[in-house]
């Protein structure tokens, strides 16, 4: 993949060409879980910033001592203290939130987002390009979760982070804050960066 | 027994899984290609749950309760599943060679899948006995089975219809999952 890539392109990376969930389909349990509304979206996102950067800071510093055999299971132990750690913060500090996205953000030590980063990137770079990758990654998750639960929230309550933005009038689609709603959204925000990668290549 | 029956068909159909409780995505999405792959893979998950919940029950009751220590509960879960998939692994491969081959790389693959881990945590947060958990853990197995081969069967004949060519693959796939939930939604009045 990316050996000689400039800083700033380790970082931009994750936003579009890499995106996780949009161009390499992973991590999607969580994206279509949580994004029944923007802020949900959004917290979400946050929480798997806060992992992956401090994930991939600790794991590719310690990449030298870290036996191959065993990688895996290190990682994977890595992984799960930072999840416990934000898991705890957000119920302290957000209990409303924590409350919304329930068994979701233990669940964030098995997205695949995050060991991905961990075995294709942070362990083969210095820390300062793993952290650039880590944020660009995570970024682009945060991104996508925000956009997507924007768009099931403003048809399906009408309203983008609680503010209301349909008219009045609008008759709100519930089904679109439902499971089927996550579905299908999805899928259609996939084909379409298909067909804006397409048309970017030409 | 009753209960036991309303927890079954609650996993399966009500709050299927993959459809109502959106885990397990990545399997479905990635293996749902075959009919014949997608039943190992619910077999093979199947079984891993049940296990798991069994020793997730136990794990967290007797040693995580009682020394005060839930807030350990996701590292030593992920590590109870890890070494349990292992364990199964080396089990199969001794045991059942047919069995082992039928599975071939689903079973290691288990490991990072979510439904797994959500089935031990779901189980905590629902605060069921030790026989509810590991009915719980085999229906949400039956459920998961249940909407990758249904999935599957739908891909092979999408194979043949005429889909826009930038929603081919993954697109058309959870488009398609958004209608199998929606048809699931109708269970909901079931229970």
């Amino acid at each position: 993949m990316a050996q000689k890539n400039t800083p700033t392109r380790e970082f931009l990376k994750g936003l579009w060409d890499e995106n996780p969930v949009l161009r390499m389909l992973i991590g999607l349990c969580p994206t279509l879980a949580v994004t029944n509304s923007a802020i949900n979206g959004f917290s979400m996102g946050l929480a798997v910033i806060f992992t992956l950067v401090m994930s991939s800071l600790i794991i590719s510093s310690a990449r030298k001592i870290i036996p191959k055999e065993v990688r895996i299971p290190t990682f994977i132990i890595v992984i799960a203290t930072f999840v416990t750690i934000a898991d705890k913060l957000l119920a302290a500090y957000f209990p409303e939130i924590s409350k919304a996205l329930g068994p979701f953000v233990p669940l964030i030590v098995v997205n695949c987002i995050i060991l991905a980063r961990q075995e294709a990137f942070a362990s083969k770079n210095p820390p300062g390009r793993a952290t650039l990758d880590a944020l660009g990654m995570s970024i682009g998750f945060t991104l996508t979760l925000t956009i997507l639960g924007s768009i099931r929230e403003l048809i399906g309550v009408g309203t983008i982070f609680t503010i209301q933005i349909m008219p009045d009038n609008f008759e709100p689609w519930m089904v679109m804050v439902l499971q089927p709603g996550a579905f299908i959204t999805l899928g259609l925000m996939i084909g379409l960066s298909n067909w804006l990668n397409a048309r970017r290549a030409k | 027994m009753f209960n036991l029956l309303v927890i079954f068909l609650s996993a399966v159909l009500v709050n299927n899984y993959v459809l109502v409780n959106f885990l397990g995505i990545c399997p479905f999405v990635g293996v749902s290609k075959k009919i014949g792959p997608s039943v190992s893979m619910g077999l093979a998950t199947t079984f891993v749950m049940t296990l798991a919940s069994a020793v997730a029950w136990l794990l967290n009751k007797y040693i995580l309760e009682g020394l005060n220590l839930q807030f350990l509960q996701t590292v030593s879960f992920i590590l109870v599943i890890a070494s349990l998939v292992q364990l199964v692994e080396m089990f199969i491969k001794k045991v059942s060679r047919p069995l082992y081959d039928a599975l071939g790389i689903f079973l290691p693959l288990i490991t990072t899948n979510c439904a797994i881990l959500g089935v031990a945590l779901f189980l905590v947060l629902k605060q069921y006995n030790f026989v509810e958990s590991i009915v719980f853990g085999f229906s949400a197995g039956v459920g998961f089975t249940l909407a990758i081969v249904i999935m599957a069967g739908i891909r092979e004949e999408l194979e043949l219809a005429d889909v826009p060519r930038y929603f081919k693959g993954a697109p058309i796939t959870l488009i398609v999952a958004g209608c199998l939930a929606l048809a699931f939604m109708g269970f909901s009045g079931l229970i």
